[in-house]
């Protein structure tokens, strides 16, 4: 399941934002645009792109999500590399769509698939791995814990990448997470379906960032974060939770923003 | 016993608020878990021993046609008599008449799940036969008329106050402390004189070879060898998926199972035996081989993989849904990620339709896998499964409709950008100083214990559409 990387660092990179980024997590994707341009590469965001199909695929609709499998691998067929801030999206391309295809029996796209995947990059791994970097300018001056996600540490075997970017920030104090690789309990429709033992593994997460003594927790999919966010806001703990790319965004000169709640039209 | 079905979240929030089930399981697992790591990371080539247990299971259940008639032939070479069962109910007959055949309304148990599977005791019960458990937790779950609820340590949701007062109630012994040894001791006398009259015992195996005949018990305690050598007959009743082809794959299997199942290096007792020995042990052997739906299992091509598992129940103890909710939510004799793929496929996807969703997808049961279930994959499969075969029959329920309604709207990028605006727009209503406290419907349950962040004036796409 590991992204190969290319032979030479791309100059381009293509933006997979993932449907949830993009309606909720606007500020993340922000994040990921300046860091990558910071690294001089030069972003482009397919505007056709829409969801990757995991809600469906996961929950049960998987001939539902073939086309949302079909239209990934034809807006991004002609990039050299995919870079997205959702380690379950990512792994959703590395871990099911071949599978998806078969499903469809549908030779065509599974061929597509074979060449569209091993060029999407989750971004910690993709700064890492690809771009040789874990130092990419960024001032957090505060205390963090680090919350590997389930589809980013056994799907998509992150390792340290993540780490490593967090210990070369400047200012960041690094805390350790209790039982960090135990699920937060999200796992997407399994929050609301089975609502009551999602709640009680989301106790324990919180109880575990609450003792860590962090200001912050983070990790690479704001889905995971929606879901301990938002426990730890509904128990006005004042712990944030924020997505990787927003901590590697912020410099000394552009601080990341206050996380006050943003209050729509 | 069995169990009385339920929904998933239905029956986990029940368990969810016994506090001192959370708390005996928590203790349980984690101590468990650290055994079962501590005793794999000291083998260099632990990997290599998953791949070859993958194998050598994907082997016998691809061939099993003929692996079991192999194993027919050998076991009768041997002197054993094998039996087919289709069912729980041909099973417990062949028992039932052994049991008659040896005139005893007795008989004495090893520990075994294919039993439990086909509620062994109850069909014996009601022909007036009586089985006695001799594994000591089996033995608890029994004096309780309680339920198992994992797979290797069935009365894990009790501590041991609570034995202490089950012995001094249903044994009759009034001086008791709860120290361990002593409880295993009342139970050990109880058990020895039952050891030395019951002529007939009933167990399962964890392995039947093909090859030799050879059936095999690993066990812990000693009951097992006991039921295995001392009684005049033994019947064995064994799930047709628990062949191995040949007697060295057990040089594979008896690393993996015991380091994956209690984290030992080796078990306390293997007991193998072949067909009859004459002078030695058991003069009657019979090996009743039990279909029960496992050939329905067979017919799934990803399903199937299922059939691998070695009951080590090493999914079960790093499982954070089993943790919290223990092994009664799944109203199954396998309860815990194995459980949620194979109850559905034995039983039929609608009578246990909920428990491929009892998980997070969280992957943790198949890191530990010793023969690379891939149980989070399986979940996923049989879910749509459900979808397709169970729920969007008929007259399709409310989520079938809207979640291909909302695919609908996701393939394509104009009714995607307009449901965005009409989110943004349809939430006002629900959103309070910056969060969302409550959502209506079935999203309801989120923000029981969660905020919900409420859409944000400007998507990303539209800030980078501002920006160009």
């Amino acid at each position: 399941m590991s992204t190969a990387a290319p032979v030479s660092k791309p100059r381009r990179v293509a933006l997979f934002i993932a449907c949830f980024n993009d309606t909720l997590f606007p500020e993340t994707g922000r994040a990921v645009v300046t860091v990558l341009e910071r690294l001089g590469l030069e972003v482009d965001f397919p505007a056709e792109q829409t969801c990757c199909g995991q809600m469906h695929a996961n929950s049960g609709y998987q001939l539902e999500a073939v086309p949302l499998v079909r239209r990934f691998v034809d807006v991004f067929a002609d990039v050299e590399a995919i870079v997205t801030p959702s380690g379950s999206c990512a792994a959703m391309v590395h871990d099911q769509y071949r599978r998806l295809a078969e499903l469809a029996g549908d030779p065509g796209l599974a061929r597509a698939v074979d060449e569209v995947a091993p060029r999407v990059h989750e971004f910690s791994r993709f700064l890492v791995d690809v771009m040789e970097t874990t130092d990419v300018g960024a001032y957090y001056p505060h205390r963090v814990a680090y919350h590997p996600t389930c589809h980013s540490l056994r799907l998509l075997r992150v390792g340290e990448a993540p780490l490593r970017l967090l210990r070369s920030v400047r200012g960041l104090e690094l805390v350790e997470l209790e039982a960090a690789n135990e699920c937060c309990g999200f796992g997407g429709t399994f929050a609301v379906k089975n609502a009551d033992t999602s709640a009680a593994m989301l106790t324990d997460k919180l109880r575990r960032v609450l003792d860590s003594g962090a200001e912050a927790v983070t990790a690479l999919d704001n889905s995971c974060l929606l879901h301990i966010g938002g426990g730890l806001a509904r128990l006005q703990t004042g712990v944030r939770a924020v997505h990787l790319a927003e901590i590697l965004a912020s410099t000394e000169d552009e601080p990341a923003p206050a996380p006050a709640g943003e209050v729509s039209a | 016993m069995s169990f009385e079905p339920a929904p998933f979240p239905v029956a986990a929030r029940r368990e969810l608020a016994d506090s001192q089930l959370r708390a005996n399981l928590r203790r349980a697992t984690t101590t468990i878990r650290a055994k079962r790591a501590a005793v794999v990371s000291e083998l260099p080539d632990w990997e290599e021993l998953r791949e070859a247990g993958r194998r050598i299971k994907y082997d016998a259940i691809r061939h099993l046609d003929k692996h079991l008639e192999r194993l027919e032939e050998s076991v009768t070479a041997a002197g054993g008599k094998v039996h087919w069962a289709r069912d729980g109910a041909e099973a417990i007959e062949i028992v039932a008449r052994v049991a008659r055949e040896h005139s005893t309304d007795e008989v004495i148990k090893v520990k075994s799940l294919a039993t439990d599977e086909i509620d062994l005791n109850e069909g014996l019960a009601e022909r007036g036969i009586h089985a006695i458990e001799t594994d000591l937790a089996e033995l608890i779950i029994q004096l309780a008329g309680d339920q198992s609820s994992h797979i290797l340590v069935p009365a894990i949701h009790r501590n041991r106050a609570e034995i202490r007062e089950l012995f001094r109630r249903e044994l009759g012994i009034a001086e008791l402390t709860d120290d361990p040894h002593e409880l295993a001791e009342a139970a050990r006398k109880y058990l020895r004189s039952k050891f030395l009259s019951v002529p007939v015992a009933v167990s399962g195996a964890n392995f039947a070879v093909a090859e030799t005949g050879a059936v095999g018990v690993v066990e812990s305690e000693g009951n097992g060898r006991m039921c295995v050598t001392l009684p005049r007959a033994l019947v064995s009743i064994v799930g047709i998926e628990k062949i191995l082809p040949r007697f060295r794959d057990l040089e594979v299997m008896l690393q993996l199972l015991p380091r994956s199942a209690t984290g030992e290096r080796m078990n306390p007792y293997t007991s193998i035996w072949t067909g009859v020995t004459p002078g030695d042990g058991p003069q009657e052997f019979h090996l009743v081989l039990l279909d029960n739906g496992r050939t329905n299992v067979l017919a799934d091509p990803i399903g199937r993989d299922a059939l691998h598992c070695i009951r080590c129940s090493a999914c079960l103890n790093v499982c954070p849904v089993y943790e919290r909710t223990g092994g009664h939510a799944y109203r199954s004799i396998y309860p815990g990620p194995i459980g949620a793929i194979l109850t559905p496929q034995l039983r039929g996807l609608e009578q246990a339709p909920t428990l491929p969703w009892a998980s997070s997808l969280c992957g943790a049961c198949y890191e530990v896998c010793p023969v690379k279930i891939d149980i989070p994959k399986l979940l996923v499969h049989l879910r749509g499964r459900v979808v397709r075969e169970v729920e969007g029959k008929g007259r399709p329920d409310p989520e079938v409709v809207a979640m291909r309604a909302f695919a609908r709207i996701l393939v394509s990028p104009r009714r995607y950008r307009v449901a965005q605006r009409a989110g943004r727009i349809g939430q006002w209503p629900l959103a309070r100083r910056g969060m969302i406290r409550k959502l209506p419907g079935p999203l309801a349950g989120w923000t029981a214990v969660r905020d919900m962040k409420p859409i944000p004036r400007q998507t990303f796409r539209e800030w980078w559409e501002e920006r160009r």
